[in-house]
């Protein structure tokens, strides 16, 4: 359904932080994008949806080449793939609810965003959304009143209002203390099979990862250097990921072990740099 | 609420009825208030000007070309005024609104209830008034000239330093206080050791800010004879030597864009 | 240090904020040789004697407002002047006219200033548009209120539509500008969020910056309303209407009662404007 056929991006500054990258999800897949921090997870999420024009290759939604879109284009496109941001990235100014139509603003048109006069099915949907994350209460409640978790919810409503294909999930429990970080990776998960959603998640907590996801593709320095099945990451995968350490820990098999927290730090260097 | 369920289906409005109708009513006013307002100015204004006005435009654009280079010997001295203004001015001004600024913060007032009411009194006053008013006030008691104008600039710009000096006063951090406090130092160690450090920046700021804002204004303090280049403009505007106009206002611009460079890079230091 | 200093004896002094000697003594010399010229050039130009006539005029301004003027007047005559009734309708009408042009002023410069400020904020603005809504900005803010009011006086005839006019003008350099800055410090996520959305470019400025930049617009509308009034007091001077004319003629005849009342008037307005608006400003946050 997503095709990348040798994505790449080189920022102006010359740095390349996507070489090439081939790249196939099938629909209905949930894939993890793992790698260390400036690896360019962000940004070969962005690269997708074009926030971040990519320098060469192509990607393919359904057939549809989204690099070589034009501008009306592209919002269709867009609007075919939920994001799902790092620091909620909820408009803090607005309530949840107006947060979560912003999701189909690529579908109605400009005065009736204006009023937010959205179509009665839109206002429905909207409720069964906010009822499916738990947050029916708080839908006239300022987003900047929610805690993270609960702005996550949000945010995932909002990308899942869209009707999208697929979910681009950029680090969703970075913010997050570790028992939301796997409610929350639990309900990606979920509502993908519910609607059969493919979705890549771009998350650094390899942990995490395997928990809940199947599939599992690492970056390392802008090129792909493994792509497989989740419990197919050995102590030597993980160094050719992420450099020489001691992986033991790391690839312990029974999820719920002691796991506090661990990292969630030095990812927001790279949130940035995907962002200039 | 804006949540409705109206057979058997939620409806949801952004606001509901009555803040709506309230927003919509504000809205009202605000129109009622402008076309009100715009009536009055329209009965007061001669139209027959307004629609003859692209036509004066362009004369007086075309009389103002080319610019009279010449003249540029005959306002050096009015430039060198213009900026004695200014900048004496704020320096004056600095000396009384450092005392009116401590006076005024609630934190270091001597008095809450008498001292403080009056420094906000003054601060208020000065900052009301435009320094082309004090001018010309000044200008009518003391005579016409550059003192006057220098003292204008400094009227003004008391309130203006004070009330940004008091609010950064408001605003320092209690416990390096307390901690100089804690020393058995006096009341004006704990103000040379525990306040003045944490405002130093604040008043720099405010300083260079000041300035490049009184250069603005004493380019035009000459307007009522209160010296400075505005002299010069005035003159030339009353005898409609355009030429010598532009000239003029290019000096003021150059002389504007200066000081706000200079005051960039100095603010750009400090912090 | 790489030789260990005795902790007996070893002097200190506060270090000096600018390292280099040379430049620190050029500095202050320059800037004292500069304010001994400066001083001196001012100074010499003081007619001491004007100013030592003028202070019994000084007094009288400020006897002015003890009490002011129309009660003054009620005092001195036991009754109330027809000329007083006079002055009291000049002030009436002067204070409306600046009152409507901070108004109609005000509101225009901020119908025009918010596109101008999209225009030129750096993170949303093409390079073309940003430079030329920077540079009416800087024409706006480089020229005082006064000279541009000189210029729309002789294009449009005297009265408060230039007065108008210039103040508009004024706004829209302020407001524009300080917008702008605060676009360009906004959040880039939300903005971003809302533009994976598949959002139109009106729709994101709506949704992704107006949210953002509100709260600051309205506070910096209300600010302008309150600095608008008092411009509105010195646009009259070269004839653009409002209370500085009124105030203009009553300096000319000498008569420091009335301006008295009138600074007054106008000191007492600004408070209660600055007051309200920072209660209004304190409710939106």
């Amino acid at each position: 359904m997503l095709r990348l056929e040798g994505l790449s991006k080189r920022y102006r500054t010359g740095d390349e932080a996507l070489k090439g990258v081939d790249l196939e999800v099938p629909k209905g897949q949930v894939m993890a994008l793992i790698g260390p921090s400036g690896a360019g997870k962000s940004t070969l999420i962005r690269c997708i949806n074009r926030l971040v024009e990519p320098t060469g290759g192509r990607a393919i939604l359904d057939g549809v080449d989204v690099t070589a879109l034009g501008s009306s284009g592209l919002r269709q496109a867009r609007r075919r793939m939920g994001m799902i941001f790092q620091e909620y990235a909820l408009v803090e100014r607005l309530t949840v609810m107006e947060n979560v139509l912003s999701g189909r603003l690529g579908y109605v048109g400009f005065w009736r965003s204006w009023f937010r006069k959205y179509p009665q099915s839109d206002i429905d949907e909207a409720f069964r959304l906010l009822d499916r994350v738990g947050l029916t209460e708080f839908c006239d409640k300022r987003a900047d009143e929610l805690s993270g978790g609960q702005r996550q919810r949000v945010g995932i409503a909002r990308a899942l209002i869209q009707n999208p294909a697929l979910l681009l999930v950029d680090e969703p429990t970075a913010s997050l203390d570790p028992k939301t970080s796997r409610q929350i990776m639990r309900l990606i998960c979920e509502l993908c099979e519910e609607r059969d959603l493919a979705a890549i998640i771009n998350i650094h907590d390899v942990l995490l990862a395997q928990m809940f996801v199947p599939r599992i593709v690492g970056l390392r320095v802008g090129e792909v250097v493994y792509d497989g099945p989740a419990d197919g990451l050995s102590p030597d995968v993980l160094t050719e990921i992420y450099g020489e350490e001691d992986w033991a820990a790391t690839i312990k098999k029974d999820p719920d072990e002691d796991k506090d927290g661990d990292g969630a730090e030095d990812s927001t260097e790279e949130h940035m740099q995907g962002l200039t | 609420m804006p949540v409705r369920v109206e057979a058997g289906v939620k409806v949801w409005q952004r606001r509901d009825r009555n803040k709506q109708l309230a927003i919509w009513g504000g809205w009202f006013a605000v129109v009622l208030l402008f076309v009100y307002c715009w009536q009055i100015i329209s009965v007061n204004t001669t139209w027959f000007f307004v629609w003859d006005s692209p036509r004066v435009a362009a004369d007086i654009a075309s009389r103002m070309v080319p610019p009279r280079w010449e003249y540029i010997y005959r306002i050096w001295d009015p430039l060198w005024d213009t900026i004695n203004i200014a900048t004496l001015g704020t320096v004056l001004a600095l000396f009384m609104a450092v005392p009116v600024a401590f006076l005024a913060a609630r934190n270091t007032t001597p008095n809450a209830y008498i001292v403080r009411p009056v420094a906000l009194f003054i601060i208020v006053s000065s900052r009301s008034i435009n320094s082309l008013i004090w001018a010309l006030l000044l200008v009518s008691i003391i005579g016409p000239g550059v003192f006057a104008g220098t003292i204008a600039i400094a009227l003004r710009s008391i309130g203006f330093c004070a009330k940004l000096l008091y609010e950064a006063i408001e605003e320092i951090d209690h416990t390096q206080v307390e901690a100089i406090e804690a020393t058995g130092a006096s009341r004006w160690q704990i103000m040379a050791y525990g306040i003045v450090p944490q405002i130093m920046p604040a008043f720099a700021g405010i300083t260079v800010f000041r300035w490049d804002i009184n250069i603005r204004e004493s380019t035009v303090l000459g307007l009522v004879g209160a010296g400075g280049i505005g002299l010069q403009l005035s003159s030339s505007l009353n005898i409609l030597a355009w030429p010598q106009v532009t000239l003029i206002l290019i000096a003021i611009l150059a002389t504007v864009l200066v000081s706000e460079w200079v005051s960039a890079k100095v603010r750009h230091a400090i912090i | 240090m790489t030789v260990a200093a005795p902790t007996i004896g070893r002097r200190w002094r506060k270090p000096p904020l600018i390292r280099n000697a040379n430049l620190r003594w050029g500095l202050y010399i320059g800037a004292a040789v500069y304010f001994i010229l400066a001083s001196y050039s001012i100074l010499a130009d003081v007619n001491w004697l004007r100013v030592y006539e003028g202070l019994p005029r000084g007094a009288k301004f400020v006897g002015g407002f003890f009490p002011p003027f129309p009660f003054a007047n009620i005092i001195e005559t036991g009754g109330f002047e027809e000329l007083a009734a006079q002055r009291l309708i000049d002030i009436g009408d002067g204070l409306i006219e600046s009152l409507t042009m901070t108004v109609t002023s005000t509101v225009i410069g901020i119908i025009i200033s918010v596109p101008i400020g999209l225009g030129a904020a750096r993170n949303i603005a093409p390079m073309p548009v940003y430079l030329f809504c920077r540079g009416i900005i800087a024409i706006s803010r480089s020229f005082q209120e006064v000279i541009i009011a000189i210029f729309f006086v002789a294009m449009f005839g005297f009265g408060p539509f230039a007065g108008m006019l210039t103040l508009s003008f004024a706004t829209i350099g302020f407001l524009s500008k300080l917008l702008a800055e605060d676009i360009e410090s906004m959040d880039p996520g939300q903005a971003e969020a809302i533009r994976a959305t598949g959002s139109r470019w009106p729709q994101w400025i709506n949704y992704g910056v107006q949210p953002q930049v509100m709260p600051r617009l309205i506070g910096l509308s209300l600010y302008r309303l309150d600095i608008n009034f008092r411009e509105s007091s010195v646009v009259g001077i070269v004839g653009a209407g409002g209370i500085g004319s009124t105030l203009l003629t009553a300096f000319d005849r000498y008569e420091y009662s009335t301006a008295a009342t009138i600074l007054l008037i106008i000191i007492g307005i600004v408070f209660f404007a600055e007051y309200s608006s920072g209660k209004i400003r304190a409710r939106l946050q």
